[in-house]
């Protein structure tokens, strides 16, 4: 499951640049301080490289694993 | 549920002054969490670690949001404070960071001695091409005919080769990457972190802000794209010729030796002199 924290995002969009599956889209949403939130639209895609986890500047993509596999 | 970079925050960053103070798109960000990842898959505790920092928007990359012993020091000095600490404190992984205006601008100096004596730390020189923090002021990696605030006609300077420097310095372990490069990038700060001696990594970073609105590419993403196409690898450079190669980014691993170091010859020098 991939969980972006609102409260820290700060709509630069790295996310949806970098992800080689192309999972994230940007939305009209706005979080609290009023920056455009990215959305996990196509997440069924996720490959699971954990590359927007690791180049989010403000780290605020997890990348949670539900079953415990790795 | 298993939540590996919940774990990872909560081991090694204040959580309670998050958000950060960057820009959005600032690579500074990416920077700190690759370092806690290198942290993390080496094992190291947080309070095994220094960060030292100077002054600049990249010293406030472990400062104040690393879980470890921070110390924030003068414009430009952070090497000497951390040769100090590393002298006391030897046992202590030292780690400085610093921009591109802090240590080789104001600091270059403290900078190429320290590669001299090879002392052990572990420098991270995030290069962003301008004085980010003060407004985007020429500083001396900014390449020729870009114009900043200072050089309104484009800059008439030469960049320097930082990484080049250092390695003919004298340094034990030099590498190049970009924050696009960000896989590699943990990779050669595990390799810095282990590595005995003074291990440095030139790590070109994006700001979209001040650097961005020379080059007229305001955003991260696509500064991330200019590093992409403008990276060339160490291992392909042999075979193109200076003139495919000017304005690029060459990135990898340009020095991985081993030497004797400082601390060690320093305190064998206190032992001769006690025992005389």
């Amino acid at each position: 499951m991939i969980y972006i924290d609102e409260k820290l995002c700060k709509g630069c969009d790295i996310c949806i640049f970098i992800c080689p599956a192309n999972v994230f889209e940007s939305s009209n949403k706005l979080n609290e301080r009023g920056y455009t939130i990215p959305i996990p639209i196509r997440e069924d895609k996720c490959i699971k490289c954990h590359l927007c986890e690791l180049i989010c500047p403000e780290l605020a993509i997890h990348i949670v694993d539900e079953d415990g596999e790795g | 549920m298993i939540d590996k970079q919940q774990e990872r925050m909560e081991r090694y960053l204040r959580l309670n002054i998050f958000p950060t103070t960057f820009c959005p798109g600032c690579g500074c960000g990416s920077i700190l969490n690759a370092f806690i990842h290198a942290l993390d898959d080496l094992d190291i505790p947080p309070e095994e670690v220094v960060t030292v920092t100077g002054i600049g928007c990249s010293s406030w990359i472990p400062s104040p949001y690393f879980k470890g012993d921070v110390l924030h020091t003068t414009h430009g000095r952070s090497i000497a404070f951390a040769t100090g600490v590393k002298i006391v404190k030897p046992d202590m992984r030292v780690v400085v960071f610093g921009g591109d205006g802090d240590l080789i601008g104001i600091g270059g100096n403290h900078l190429i001695h320290a590669a001299r004596r090879n002392i052990d730390l572990t420098v991270f020189l995030v290069n962003n091409f301008v004085y980010g923090m003060t407004g985007g002021q020429v500083s001396p990696t900014t390449p020729y005919n870009i114009q900043t605030t200072t050089t309104p006609y484009g800059n008439v300077e030469n960049p320097f080769s930082i990484a080049e420097v250092i390695a003919s310095s004298g340094a034990s372990y030099v590498a190049r990457w970009t924050t696009y490069h960000i896989f590699q990038l943990v990779r050669a700060m595990k390799e810095a972190l282990q590595k005995k001696g003074f291990s440095f990594i030139e790590i070109i970073s994006q700001c979209p802000m001040n650097y961005g609105r020379a080059v007229k590419l305001r955003s991260g993403p696509k500064l991330l794209k200019l590093f992409r196409e403008k990276s060339i690898n160490i291992k392909e450079v042999e075979n193109l010729t200076e003139e495919e190669t000017r304005d690029k980014f060459i990135v990898g691993t340009l020095v991985n030796r081993d030497k004797e170091e400082f601390t060690e010859r320093l305190r064998d020098a206190i032992r001769r002199a006690e025992e005389r």
